[in-house]
């Protein structure tokens, strides 16, 4: 990339500890196990720049997303934002500055709302925790126009959280990531709780508000059509694993992974354009015990003895033997 | 069209509530033929899930089947006694949810719950109707059936599970299966299984499917026609092909717009503003107009019934040919 990258995700792992209790363990006999949940994920989002990530349920993608904004620790790895890193110890100054401008929007407006506050108070909490602003007067102000910014009335700041519809609450979580001035946006799943008409609006108003503000995503979705509609680059991740990057447009006119290309087959066809459906055989391993090598290995026609061997390093937008070793042609896809 | 295997006639569904009685299906018709999937699309709250309960006579107090018809090859069947309707349920209706793991038993292995229903309906022996189970099992494509049969419904991967409650579904051989959102809680690379599974199922058995979902790619893929349910009516019923690529009804025409595509880009998706209204408090008139972009006087005072257009039925008083609003939109 030219540009000074924003994000840059290095090398980011998480496991976590699925063992049995100590005393099971001591008594039945067994080994300590960890679940692989992210294995090595590595990539850099620019400034302004909307960046995906898709895959199936268990590829790791909300987990990244946890770790991207802090709420869980990285196992190893490092994720740095604007230059400061997000894991070392020393400049914590620095880091507290940049929390202010990393907020996060969940799948479920209804559990991330407190339901016994009132919206006026939930959208001005980030306000008040960073000490933005101090008089009331003003935080008055300041909520009511993030309330008009998301397409809500400031008298809506009244109500509370269960007065209003899924897509409704999904507005007010989009006006408390911006209370605080936020830069940079991790949305995990931002639309799946929501009807496709309210989806369209909410989407809409996230690509409003960029163009705006100058907003900067990472956008977690298993929704194919979601991410090409919105994201700039995409991501796919596989058990833990990224298996191809690229451009939007480029993931979708020309999938090189086996994997992508198997994803975008699935997609039921809303354009009825008649393309012929390739049903995939079998189904996500499970990630206790992944498969040796590439993950993808049992799923795949391309498979080979290396694949099962060896883990396929990111090269060239894409991490798969078959591709390195030119026995898999990139423009075979469609 | 030869005698429907489902007709239903102006049904009405309604849930009676401390604040009063909510129309949760106001007046809907459709017929399902043999071989046919019919999918009814729409958004939370449309009425789709409640159109299935009440065909197969699911539905319980509060609620009420308020009036209307439905006929399973010509016989009458929302007026049976619960004893016979139980017999019809299973034997002549077979019923596919959203959530498999609900809709297992998971204290009993798949072959009992199998072979519990295979003899409930017919009168095959134990050791036959084992053998059917696992049939039926290879049918809805799980590889090792004569060992899979024992396992625990935890033992299945989701997709897995989706299978098992398919083949119960199958067990009796049924002329109509309902399915609730089979493939809403599968990730997309199973949904596509499933999907050609239900297909091929239908295509050769000759069953008649309604499919509820409120995934229009799903439909895109499954159904021979569709019906657009909105606010417990239907706003447009139609061959699948033209209600998705000329849709008329405008909520239809919102709904197309609003889902993002794989094959082109658009800037901007259609936005239908507002929402759904609650059951309370539905606007007279056409239950569409506070969010219609065409809505004009006619629409806030008189209920649309569904109008013949070209091989669409649509309720809109756009297309009524005594308004004189016909031609600005078509």
């Amino acid at each position: 990339m030219t540009e000074r990258s924003y994000v840059e995700v290095k090398d980011l792992r998480r496991e976590f500890d699925v063992s049995k209790p100590w005393l099971n363990r001591v008594l039945e006999g067994g080994e300590k196990q960890f679940l692989k949940a992210v294995d090595g994920v590595s990539f850099s989002i620019a400034k302004g720049e909307t960046f995906a990530l898709v895959g199936e349920s268990g590829s790791g993608k909300s987990t990244v997303a946890r770790m991207v904004v802090g709420l869980l620790p990285p196992t190893n790895g490092e994720v740095v934002i604007d230059g400061v890193s997000m894991s070392s110890k020393a400049a914590l100054a620095e880091r507290q500055r940049l929390r202010r401008r990393i907020q996060m929007i969940f799948q479920d407006p209804y559990a991330s709302l407190n339901p016994r506050w009132q919206v006026d108070r939930i959208v001005a909490e980030p306000i008040r925790a960073f000490h933005l602003i101090e008089r009331e007067k003003e935080i008055e102000a300041r909520v009511g126009e993030l309330l008009t910014l998301v397409g809500l009335h400031p008298a809506d700041g009244k109500k509370y959280p269960h007065e209003f519809s899924g897509g409704q609450r999904q507005r007010v979580a989009i006006a408390r990531a911006l209370a605080s001035n936020a830069e940079f946006i991790v949305c995990d799943e931002p639309t799946s709780a929501l009807d496709v008409s309210v989806q369209a609006q909410i989407l809409n108003l996230m690509r409003d508000l960029q163009d705006r503000l100058g907003l900067t995503y990472l956008l977690i979705s298993h929704n194919l059509a979601v991410v090409r509609h919105m994201a700039t680059r995409i991501g796919v991740m596989y058990l833990g694993r990224i298996v191809e990057i690229s451009n939007g447009r480029e993931l979708f006119a020309q999938p090189k992974h086996p994997y992508t290309r198997m994803l975008l087959d699935a997609v039921p066809d809303v354009g009825m354009t008649g393309r012929q459906r390739i049903p995939v055989s079998g189904e996500i391993p499970n990630p206790i015990s992944p498969p040796s090598g590439c993950t993808f290995n049992p799923r795949c026609p391309f498979a080979n003895e290396r694949c099962r061997a060896e883990i396929p390093p990111l090269l060239g937008g894409v991490a798969c033997h078959a591709i390195h070793e030119g026995r898999l042609a990139v423009d075979a896809a469609a | 069209m030869a005698q429907p295997v489902l007709s239903v006639r102006d049904l009405r569904v309604e849930f009676v509530t401390r604040r009063g009685i909510l129309k949760a299906i106001d007046g809907i018709s459709f017929d399902i033929g043999k071989g046919e999937v019919l999918g009814v699309v729409g958004e939370s709250g449309a009425g789709k899930s409640v159109t299935g309960s009440a065909v197969i006579g699911l539905i319980d107090p509060p609620g009420r089947i308020a009036g209307g018809e439905v006929l399973l090859s010509g016989m009458r069947i929302d007026n049976l006694p619960p004893e016979e309707m139980r017999r019809v349920r299973g034997k002549r209706i077979g019923m596919i949810f959203q959530d498999p793991l609900t809709s297992l038993n998971p204290l009993y292995r798949v072959s009992e719950q199998l072979v519990e229903t295979i003899r409930t309906h017919t009168n095959l022996s134990a050791s036959a109707a084992r053998k059917r189970a696992i049939d039926l099992l290879a049918e809805v494509g799980i590889p090792a059936p004569e060992r899979r049969i024992d396992s625990y419904p935890h033992e299945f991967s989701g997709g897995m599970r989706q299978r098992v409650v398919i083949a119960l579904a199958l067990c009796a051989e049924p002329e109509l299966i309902i399915a609730d959102e089979p493939t809403t809680a599968l990730d997309v690379s199973v949904q596509a299984q499933i999907i050609s599974l239900l297909k091929r199922l239908g295509r050769e058995h000759g069953t008649a499917i309604m499919l509820v979902t409120h995934d229009m790619g799903v439909i895109a893929e499954t159904a021979d026609r569709v019906a657009v349910m909105y606010a417990g009516r239907i706003a447009e019923i139609g061959p699948v092909r033209d209600v998705v690529q000329n849709p008329l009804h405008p909520y239809a025409k919102g709904l197309m717009g609003a889902i993002p595509s794989l094959e082109s880009e658009t800037d901007r998706l259609v936005q239908i503003p507002g929402s759904m209204p609650r059951l309370s408090a539905i606007p007279p008139g056409c239950p569409f107009n506070p969010r219609c972009p065409y809505v004009f006087d006619r629409c806030r005072v008189e209920r649309p019934e569904p109008i013949q257009h070209s091989e669409h039925r649509v309720a809109c008083h756009l297309y009524d040919e005594s308004s004189a609003r016909s031609e600005a939109v078509a």
